[in-house]
C-alpha cells in the first residue's frame, strides 16, 4: 500500500499539462484508479501532472448542437449538471451509477475513459451516445469516436503524449426515451454487466436504437444486431426478448469470481430486455 | 474542592448516547497509526509469495545497502524469540513450531520471513523489495477435505496426515435414538472462510528505552494483558518491563483476541535498533495474515419421531485451521459443539472433530467463534427436519424447545443453561411479522410462481466467557474503582472494549450506583501500566463479566462510604442513597464528594478501616450466560438474475436486562450485517495453490450501508441469575441468529423448486443456477 517514489507537480496551463505528458510525465486526474494501482506498485510512473484542477479542462457546455464536456468534470458535476440533466439524461443517469459519493466527487470523465476498466460504466453510455473524444498532444489535437477509442481491457487508442481534453455527446432529442441499467458487483460496485439504452419512436415504430454494452468483455461495445432487431419494431415482450438475446452475441465473454461466463451473458440478456423496456417506457 | 454532583434519575435501562462517540465521530481519537515518536523508524515485512515452499538461501544485502535501511532481520536472527504462543490445549494437540519469522520454510502466502527496518516507510517498503530469496516452491494444499485426502501435500513434513487432532464428545444413547428413529435427516452443512476486516487493521509501536530497561508496545489488541505476558515470555523480558497499551481500536470482532508474531517482532526490532519503530498492516496482509474466521465443513444427522420430537443429533466437523495454531485455533470448533444441541432438548449427541492443517492463514476467533457454524448447523436442520415432516419450521420449534421452568437446564454437551423463555422471541417474532398472513400470502405467491420465502433461526448462545476452569486463560475479570478527593470517579476496568460502549454503560452503572452525575465518571481501560491485570473483551463478556467486576467493587466502596458517613453524622442508623448518606434520625446527609475528601484527608477513621476510597475486585464467574432470541426474516427472489432481496428482517433476542437499548440495537445492527455478510456475500477464496483470491476489498463482499435491509430489532427480557446485573451479552447474538433465518428463508422461497439446502454465501448466481436447475 506504499507507491513507488514519484514527482509531482500540478499543471497551471493546458499547455503546460502538454508538454509535461510529451516529457513522459502521467495524468493524474481524480485518482480514483490511478493512486490504488499505484498503491498496489501496479503503476510505477515516476512523475505525475496533475490535470484534475485544471479550469480549462472543467466544463459542461452546450455548442454546435452538442454538449462538450472537459476531460476534468468530475462524475458528481455531469450527474447533477442541468444542461446533461436536460440534454443528455443517459450520461448523467450512468455517472450516478458509479462507485459512491467519494468516488464520483473526485473521479473524471476523462480519467473514467482513459484507465477504460473493462467493468466501468461511462462507456456504455458512450458508446450508445456515439460520443467523441477530443484527444490533443503537441502536434494538435484529433478527434475518435468511442467505438474506435476502446481497443481492450485497460487499452485505449490514445498515443504517448496524447491526452483527453473533452468528450462529445449529442443532445438528445426529444422523446427520446433512456436507461442505464447495472447488475453491481457487490464487491468493487462496477458493472457485472451495464446495459445503456436510447430509444427514439415514431409512428409506433422504434425508429431508433442505441445499445451501449459494458463490463460482458474485455471493452465496451455497440450491439449493432440488437439495435437492429429492435428498429421498425414496435417493441412487444417477444420483439425485446428477441433483440436482448443478440446483445452477447459474439463477444469474448468474461468469467471471475463474481460471474462466470455464462451467468454474464444471461445478466446481459436480461439487463437489456430491462434497459430496453425501461428506456421504451420514457420514449414518446 | 468538592464538586461531584448528586442525581436522582437513574440511567440503567436509558438510551443514552455513546460517550466515546464524540472523539471517534471527530477524527480525535488516537490509534496507533496515531502515535508519532521522535526518532521513530518504520517496518515493512517481506512475506511469501508462495503458499508453500523451502527457502533456498536469502539475500538480504542490497536491501541493507539501501540508504536509509537501518536493519534487516530473518529468521536466524530472531531464533531466540519464543514461538507465537497457542492457548488452547486438546487431548493430542500437534503444535507446530511457530517462529515469528520463518527460517526454512513457509506454510501460507503472507508468512513473515524477513522485516526491513528504516527511517521512513517508503524506504522500508522499497528496501523490502529488494530483499531476495530463493524458493524452492512445493505443492500446496488449501482445502481442508483435500487435505486430509490420501496423498495431499503435507503441509508439515512431519505429520503427512495433515491432522492437528481428533477430538470426540458424546452423551446419552445416541445409536439407541438414531435406531428408533422414524426419520433421519442428513445433510453436509458449509460455514465458509471469512475475513474478519475490522475497519482498522493491525498495527504496532514498539518503544524500548535501555537505560529504563522498559519496552512500551501500542498495539490495537482487545487483550493487552495477555499480550503483555505472553510477548514478554517470547522475548524473555519480566512481564513487569513491559507496558502495552491498546489505544482506540478501530474493531476487531476476534481478530485482535490473538497475539501475533508481529507484537514480538516489533519488540524484539526496537530492542535491537533502540528506538522506537512503527509497523502498520495493510489492506492487503491484513486479509492474508491476520486470522480469518469459520471454516468448517458439517457433516449433520439429526433423527426424530414421527412428531417431530427430535431423538438425537450426530455432527462431525472439518475444521479448516490453516497452517499454524494462533492463540485459540483448535478450541474455536469445540465451541461449536458445546452449542450443537441449540435451544432444543435432546441428550443424546455425539460429535467428532478433526482438525485439518492447510496452506492458508490460521483460523481463529471471529464473532460468535464457533457458535454461529453450531446455530447455523441445528437451525438449517430443524428446518430440513420440519420439511421431510411436512411440518411448519415454527411448530417444530416449540415442540423441541427446553420449557421455560426446566431451568437451570443441563444440556447434553455439559452446559448448564443457566435461563429462558424460547417460545417467547419466537412467538414475539411470529406476531410482529404476522406469521400466518405471511404464509397466506406465499401460497398465493406461488400459486403465480413467485419465489417469496420466510425463515425462522431461534438462536441460542454461549456468553460471559467464562467460569476459569472452562477457558484458557482464566474466565474472571476485575474493576478497580477510585473515588478521587474531589469526588470524582475513577472506573478502570481489566475488560478492553474496542467499540462495544462500555465507557458509557459502566458509568451509567456506576452512576446509579453511587447516585453520582454520569459526568463525574471517567471509565479507563487498555493500558497495562494503568490497569490492573485483567482478561480482555471478546465471547460477549465485556459487561457481564467486567461489568460484574465493577459492580461488585462499587458494592465495596458503598459499604465503605456509608462507614464514613456514619462516623460523620456521627450515627449508626444511616442510609447511603441518591449521592449521600443520611442520618435517619436527623436526616443532616454527607456527600459522596465530603466522604470521599474525609477518607484522603483521614483526621478521622472508622474502626479498622483504611484512608482512601479505593476498590478492587476480581470477579470469578460461576456460570456462562446464555441469550437466546428469534430472527425471522422475509426474502423475495428475482428469478431471472438469482438476486435475493430480503424485505423484512426480524430480530428479537433475549440478552437478559438492557443497560443501554441504544447500544444493544447497535451490537444487534453490526452483527447482523456480519451474519448478513457470511449468508449472502463474504467468502475467502483460496485457489488450488493456496493463493487468496479474495486478496481485496474489490473482491471480498464486506456489506455496505446500502446493502443493509432494514431491521426490525426488539426483545423479550429474561434476566440471567449468574450476575447481579442480570446482563447476559450481546455482542455476537445478531450474527449467530442471523445467517440461518437468511438460509432457511431462501431455501423456503426455492422450496417449490425440489432445494433443501443451500450453502453460504448465497450468492446470485448459485440461486439462479438452483432456479434453472429445476426447470
Ligand atoms: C471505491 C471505488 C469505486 C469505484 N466504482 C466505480 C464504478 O462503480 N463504476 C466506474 O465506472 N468506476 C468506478 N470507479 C473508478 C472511478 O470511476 C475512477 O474515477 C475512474 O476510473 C478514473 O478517473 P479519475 O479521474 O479518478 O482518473 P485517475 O485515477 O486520475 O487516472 C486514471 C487513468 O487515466 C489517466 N488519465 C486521467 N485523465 C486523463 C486524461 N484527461 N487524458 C488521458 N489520460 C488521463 C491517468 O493517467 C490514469 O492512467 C471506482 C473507483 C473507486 C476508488
Amino acid at each position: 500500500m506504499i507507491p513507488q517514489n514519484f514527482e509531482y507537480a500540478a499543471a497551471q496551463t493546458l499547455d503546460d499539462a502538454i508538454k509535461q505528458i510529451a516529457g513522459g510525465a502521467k495524468p493524474l486526474a481524480g485518482g480514483m484508479s490511478l493512486i490504488p494501482m499505484m498503491k498496489l506498485r501496479l503503476a510505477t510512473p515516476e512523475r505525475l501532472i496533475d490535470i484534475g484542477r485544471l479550469k480549462e479542462l472543467n466544463y459542461i457546455r452546450e455548442s454546435g448542437g452538442a454538449l462538450h464536456i472537459g476531460a476534468a468534470a468530475t462524475h458528481h458535476e455531469v450527474e447533477s449538471s442541468g444542461l446533461v440533466r436536460g440534454k443528455c439524461p443517459l450520461l448523467s443517469e450512468t455517472a450516478s451509477h458509479i462507485g459512491d459519493v467519494q468516488v464520483r466527487n473526485m473521479g473524471t470523465i476523462g480519467g473514467s475513459i482513459a484507465h477504460a476498466d473493462p467493468s466501468a460504466d461511462y462507456p456504455a453510455a458512450l458508446q450508445a451516445l456515439e460520443a467523441k473524444f477530443v484527444l490533443k498532444s503537441s502536434s494538435g489535437e484529433r478527434t475518435v469516436s468511442a467505438a474506435d477509442f476502446f481497443v481492450d481491457t485497460f487499452a485505449t487508442a490514445l498515443e504517448p503524449g496524447e491526452m483527453i481534453r473533452e468528450v462529445i455527446v449529442p443532445l438528445e432529442a426529444q422523446g427520446t426515451g433512456v436507461s442505464y441499467q447495472k447488475m453491481y458487483q457487490p464487491a468493487s460496485g462496477f458493472a457485472i454487466v451495464g446495459i445503456a439504452l436510447r430509444i427514439a419512436r415514431s409512428g409506433g415504430k422504434i425508429s431508433m436504437a442505441r445499445i451501449g454494452v459494458t463490463g460482458l468483455s474485455g471493452k465496451s461495445y455497440r450491439a449493432i444486431d440488437a439495435e437492429k432487431a429492435l428498429e421498425g419494431k414496435a417493441g412487444s415482450a417477444t420483439e425485446i426478448q428477441n433483440a436482448a438475446a443478440l446483445v452477447p452475441q459474439n463477444v469474448d465473454i468474461n468469467s471471475d469470481l463474481h460471474a462466470s461466463a455464462d451467468y454474464r451473458r444471461h445478466l446481459a440478456v436480461v439487463y437489456a430486455a430491462r434497459a430496453i423496456a425501461a428506456a421504451l417506457s420514457r420514449s414518446a | 474542592m468538592a464538586t461531584t454532583t448528586t442525581k436522582t434519575e437513574t440511567l440503567v435501562g436509558k438510551r443514552i448516547r455513546r460517550r466515546e462517540d464524540p472523539r471517534l465521530i471527530t477524527g480525535t481519537a488516537t490509534y496507533v497509526e496515531d502515535i508519532k515518536m521522535p526518532g521513530m523508524h518504520y517496518a515493512a515485512i517481506v512475506r511469501s509469495p508462495h503458499a508453500a515452499a523451502k527457502i533456498r538461501s536469502i539475500d538480504t544485502s542490497k536491501a541493507a545497502a539501501h540508504p536509509g535501511v537501518a536493519a534487516v532481520f530473518v529468521g536466524k536472527d530472531v531464533a531466540g524469540v519464543g514461538p507465537v504462543p497457542c492457548g488452547a490445549s486438546l487431548p493430542g494437540l500437534r503444535v507446530p513450531h511457530h517462529s515469528i519469522l520463518a527460517t526454512d520454510r513457509v506454510y501460507f502466502v503472507g508468512h513473515p520471513v524477513a522485516v526491513v527496518v528504516a527511517t521512513d516507510r517508503y524506504i522500508a517498503a522499497d528496501a523490502a523489495d529488494l530483499v531476495e530469496i530463493d524458493w524452492d516452491v512445493t505443492q500446496a494444499v488449501a482445502d481442508p477435505e483435500k487435505a486430509l485426502a490420501s496423498g495431499a501435500p503435507a503441509v508439515h513434513p512431519e505429520w503427512p496426515d495433515n491432522k492437528a487432532f481428533d477430538f470426540h464428545q458424546e452423551h446419552g444413547e445416541i445409536d439407541k435414538a438414531f435406531a428408533e428413529a422414524d426419520v433421519v435427516v442428513k445433510q453436509r452443512i458449509t460455514s465458509q472462510r471469512l475475513i474478519p476486516t475490522a475497519m482498522e487493521t493491525r498495527g504496532v509501536v514498539a518503544e524500548w528505552r535501555a537505560a529504563d530497561r522498559a519496552l512500551t508496545l501500542y498495539t490495537s489488541t482487545q487483550i493487552p494483558h495477555l499480550v503483555r505476558t505472553l510477548v514478554a515470555m517470547m522475548l524473555g523480558l519480566e512481564e513487569n518491563r513491559l507496558r502495552v497499551v491498546a489505544p482506540e481500536v478501530g474493531g476487531g470482532f476476534g481478530s485482535k483476541l490473538n497475539v501475533y508474531a508481529e507484537e514480538a517482532l516489533m519488540g524484539f526490532v526496537s530492542m535491537k535498533i533502540g528506538k522506537p519503530v512503527k509497523w502498520i498492516e495493510s489492506r492487503r496482509e491484513n486479509f492474508l495474515t491476520t486470522i480469518h474466521g469459520r471454516g468448517h465443513v458439517d457433516y449433520y444427522e439429526i433423527a426424530a419421531k414421527k412428531d417431530g420430537t427430535i431423538l438425537g443429533i450426530k455432527l462431525k466437523i472439518i475444521q479448516d485451521l490453516g497452517a499454524y495454531h494462533q492463540l485459540l485455533t483448535p478450541a474455536i470448533p469445540t465451541l461449536s459443539v458445546l452449542m450443537m444441541p441449540g435451544l432444543y432438548r435432546t441428550q443424546n449427541i455425539r460429535a467428532d472433530i478433526v482438525g485439518v492443517f492447510t496452506n492458508c492463514v490460521p483460523t481463529d476467533a471471529y464473532r460468535g467463534a464457533g457458535r454461529p457454524e453450531a446455530t447455523h448447523g441445528i437451525e438449517r436442520m430443524v428446518d430440513m427436519l420440519a420439511a421431510e415432516l411436512k411440518m411448519d419450521p415454527a411448530e417444530i420449534r416449540l415442540k423441541n424447545f427446553v420449557h421455560k421452568d426446566e431451568f437451570p437446564f443441563p444440556t447434553a454437551t455439559g452446559l448448564t443453561y443457566d435461563s429462558g423463555d424460547y417460545a417467547a422471541p419466537l412467538k414475539k417474532a411470529m406476531d410482529l411479522a404476522g406469521y400466518d398472513k405471511l404464509r397466506a400470502e406465499q401460497a398465493e405467491a406461488r400459486k403465480q410462481g413467485k419465489l417469496m420465502g420466510i425463515g425462522i433461526s431461534t438462536y441460542g448462545e454461549i456468553c460471559a466467557l467464562g467460569p476459569s476452569p472452562a477457558t484458557p486463560a482464566g474466565g474472571w475479570e476485575s474493576a478497580t474503582v477510585k473515588i478521587e478527593p474531589t469526588g470524582k470517579v475513577t472506573v478502570m476496568t481489566g475488560a478492553s472494549p474496542h467499540g462495544q460502549g462500555e465507557e458509557t454503560t459502566f458509568a451509567q452503572v456506576a452512576a446509579d450506583e453511587l447516585g453520582v452525575d454520569i459526568d463525574d465518571i471517567l471509565v479507563l481501560h487498555g493500558d497495562t501500566s494503568i490497569v490492573q491485570y485483567g482478561i480482555g473483551t471478546f465471547g460477549s463478556r465485556g459487561t457481564a463479566v467486567g461489568g460484574t467486576a465493577m459492580y461488585f467493587a462499587l458494592q465495596e466502596l458503598k459499604a465503605k462510604l456509608k462507614k464514613f458517613g456514619a462516623m460523620m453524622l456521627n450515627s449508626d442508623d444511616v442510609t447511603l442513597a441518591n449521592g449521600q448518606c443520611v442520618c435517619n434520625k436527623t436526616g443532616a446527609a454527607k456527600s459522596i464528594a465530603e466522604m470521599a475528601a474525609a477518607s484522603y484527608r483521614a483526621m478521622a477513621l472508622p474502626p479498622n478501616t483504611q484512608p482512601g476510597m479505593v476498590s478492587t475486585y476480581f470477579w470469578e464467574p460461576p456460570n456462562f450466560t446464555f441469550p437466546f432470541g428469534a430472527h425471522l426474516v422475509v426474502t423475495d427472489i428475482d428469478k431471472d438474475t438469482g438476486a435475493i432481496s430480503i424485505r423484512r428482517y426480524i430480530a428479537v433476542d433475549d440478552c437478559g436486562n438492557l443497560l443501554n437499548p441504544l447500544i444493544v440495537d447497535g451490537q444487534v445492527h453490526g452483527g447482523v450485517a456480519q451474519g448478513l455478510g457470511q449468508a449472502l456475500w463474504e467468502q475467502a477464496v483460496y485457489d488450488d495453490n493456496g493463493q487468496l483470491v479474495t486478496g481485496e476489498l474489490t473482491d471480498y463482499v464486506v456489506p455496505r450501508a446500502h446493502m443493509m435491509p432494514w431491521i426490525e430489532s426488539s426483545h423479550t427480557i429474561t434476566p440471567t441469575p449468574v450476575n447481579p446485573l442480570g446482563v447476559k451479552g450481546v455482542g455476537e447474538a445478531g450474527t449467530i441468529g442471523c445467517s440461518p433465518a437468511v438460509v432457511n428463508s431462501v431455501v423456503d422461497a426455492l422450496s417449490p423448486l425440489g432445494v433443501k439446502h443451500i450453502d453460504m454465501p448465497m450468492t446470485p448466481e448459485k440461486i439462479w443456477n438452483l432456479v434453472k436447475g429445476a426447470h
